[in-house]
């Protein structure tokens, strides 16, 4: 199976950049990016680039007074006493010079995934500087001033009018695009993620379901920390599967942030490259059961920039294409070059080795707590079905 | 926190001389559990539960039951006294009546006269708010010996940071009364730093933890 897809990508992309040392850094792209010429993988015919978003794009989202506020303080001309309003100027969100044109780029990359996906120009399209899903109507949070994945899907929805089915696996709940969409039973949300007992942002529940028309269109499963790969897998594989048998989509989005690694500073599931490339693999199969091959991914969180992030996105690319994930060695070029600038040990196989995955006692109960968790995600739909 | 900043101002109520039916009509209409039961000056003179309601009422599985009584007074079943509280209560004490006694509502009065109700679940809501964990914040955790001056050194780190704090709980560390265990969460994604530091300065952070702390 080969299919035909697009990757968005300008060097303006990485103009997202806060500060030297803060954790969220788009150098991951580029690093996939290279990555992936290094294996010969990535062809200048398939790239695409991002454009601007406009103001009336964002605003399908985003309240106007928050995109002037950004606006403003891209140039250093938002007073302080406003900042905090915005969760501007924040130590998550610091301000920075031509922050608006950097965040409106990463929306117009999704909005370019989008339309070239559905205007059937290609099969799927990959956004990895995208997915950030943490951006609220009027405040930055949580690296995000603007939240592309909430406008791509009200993008659809008015220009398309068609039902998008989104999925999270990012190590955070996907806070964002849930509340973004909370009323709308057009778009269904489900998110997997590390509880929110200890991580940021806290929510994402299992009772978080929706309210009003959108009641049974949201879905949280927060898993225990220390999760690690065969419960996440098992969990995603039975969740999506039943979610978007339950709904029926007509376009997939997912987000992709790969934080979820027992690597990645931030987060605690614990799990190894084998979900990375499990991830990809079913949301490329569903999308084309359900979807007539519709899919757009997107990129988000993920700490660990050198040795975790651009192995896990590099996969998406791959099995976006051709259904196969890498295996055996990274390619010497690419590991030559990026060696000389890495504070780490850049990784050598594809996969992690045995050995170095950390070994949690507890796994068993862990597992038992997931399922349930799972269960208690999925009854709306069980008893939907009982029902009819 | 006292008890007007909780309660809900708009209470549907009943009169003693409504049927049973309506209360049952009522309770299903709002989805609530109480009505409290007033007279024409609002004073509270009974109040009606979910319970009261179902057990006055004929079996649903009994298809010859006798309707009647659902055209019955209200008052005939209405509980009273009503333990009844007053808007400058303290939220606290509130709790202790929920936690003694065997009801979940509490009808609130001012000069007399009906104001608002206050149910367990709005007790729930209130904790949940206290835990902050309605916010996007991050959960941090420290044991901290149970002396004076601490507190304040902890949240200077904080402050140094400029992290924004929603919610700070101290609970007694069960296993060693000299200690106490201090919640904190703070309004970052990344709090790693503020981690580092609160270490440097010599406190004990329980979470987040290192990958080691999984294999105890």
């Amino acid at each position: 199976m080969t299919c035909k897809s697009s990757f968005v990508y300008s060097k303006n992309l990485l103009n997202y950049h806060f500060y030297a040392d803060h954790p969220f850094n788009q150098i991951r792209v580029r690093l996939t990016k290279e990555l992936l010429k290094s294996m010969n993988q990535l062809h200048e015919h398939s790239i695409m680039n991002p454009r601007m978003a406009t103001d009336e794009e964002l605003a399908l989202f985003h309240d106007r007074t928050y995109i002037e506020a950004v606006k403003l303080a891209s140039k250093g001309e938002l007073p302080s006493s406003k900042q905090a309003d915005f969760g501007l100027n924040t130590d998550d969100t610091p301000v920075f010079e031509g922050m608006h044109d950097a965040a409106a780029l990463i929306v117009g990359g999704t909005l370019e995934a989008i339309d070239a996906v559905l205007q059937n120009k290609v099969s799927h399209a990959l956004n990895l500087s995208g997915g950030l899903h943490h951006g609220f109507k009027r405040k930055a949070s949580g690296f995000c001033v603007y939240n592309d994945a909430a406008v791509g899907i009200q993008y659809i929805r008015e220009k398309y009018n068609m039902n998008v089915l989104y999925i999270d696996t990012d190590a955070h709940h996907g806070d964002g695009v849930q509340w973004a969409f909370y009323e709308d039973p057009h778009v269904c949300t489900l998110s997997i993620h590390e509880t929110g007992r200890y991580l940021f942002p806290g929510t994402g529940y299992v009772n978080e379901r929706g309210i009003t028309k959108g009641y049974g269109y949201s879905f949280n499963i927060p898993l225990d920390a220390f999760t690690q790969d065969e419960s996440f897998i098992s969990i995603y594989e039975n969740a999506f599967r039943e979610i978007i048998d339950f709904f029926k989509p007509d376009v997939l989005i997912t987000q992709n942030g790969a934080d979820a690694h027992f690597l990645d500073p931030l987060t605690h599931l614990n799990s190894s490259m084998k979900i990375y490339e499990q991830i990809p693999l079913l949301a490329h199969q569903l999308a084309h059961e359900y979807c007539e091959g519709r899919w757009i991914a997107l990129g988000g969180g993920g700490y660990d920039l050198w040795r975790v992030v651009p192995r896990a996105w590099a996969q998406i690319w791959k099995v976006m294409n051709d259904n196969q994930p890498f295996t055996g060695k990274l390619p010497n070029d690419w590991l030559l070059k990026w060696q000389k600038e890495a504070p780490v040990t850049l990784p050598t196989y594809w996969h992690d080795l045995e050995e170095d995955i950390p070994v949690i006692p507890r796994k068993e109960e862990i597992m038992e707590k997931n399922n349930q968790m799972l269960e208690h995600a999925l009854s709306y739909i069980k008893t939907q079905r009982n029902l009819k | 926190m006292l008890v007007e900043k909780i309660m809900k101002k708009n209470v549907i109520t009943l009169s003693s001389t409504a049927t049973v039916l309506e209360a049952l009509q009522l309770l299903q209409e709002h989805r609530i559990r109480h009505i409290p039961i007033i007279d024409k000056e609002k004073h509270v003179i009974g109040i009606v539960s979910d319970r009261d309601v179902r057990v006055a009422s004929p079996s649903i599985l009994d298809k010859q039951a006798n309707q009647q009584v659902l055209k019955k007074e209200i008052r005939e079943i209405m509980s009273t006294p009503v333990v009844t509280i007053h808007p400058l209560d303290f939220v606290e004490d509130i709790a202790k009546i929920f936690y003694e006694e065997t009801f979940a509502c509490l009808p609130v009065v001012r000069e007399g006269k009906l104001v608002g109700i206050v149910t367990e679940k709005d007790m729930l809501y209130t904790l949940i708010q206290l835990t902050g964990t309605h916010m996007p914040s991050s959960h941090i955790e420290l044991k901290v010996p149970h002396e004076p001056g601490n507190l304040a050194s902890i949240l200077a780190v904080f402050g140094k940071r400029k992290l924004n704090i929603t919610s700070l709980l101290i609970y007694p560390d069960h296993e060693d009364s000299n200690y106490k265990i201090v919640v904190i969460r703070v309004q970052t994604i990344h709090p790693l730093p503020v981690v580092k530091d609160l270490q440097t300065n010599g406190f004990e952070v329980i979470w987040p933890k290192p990958l080691q702390g999984a294999e105890e």
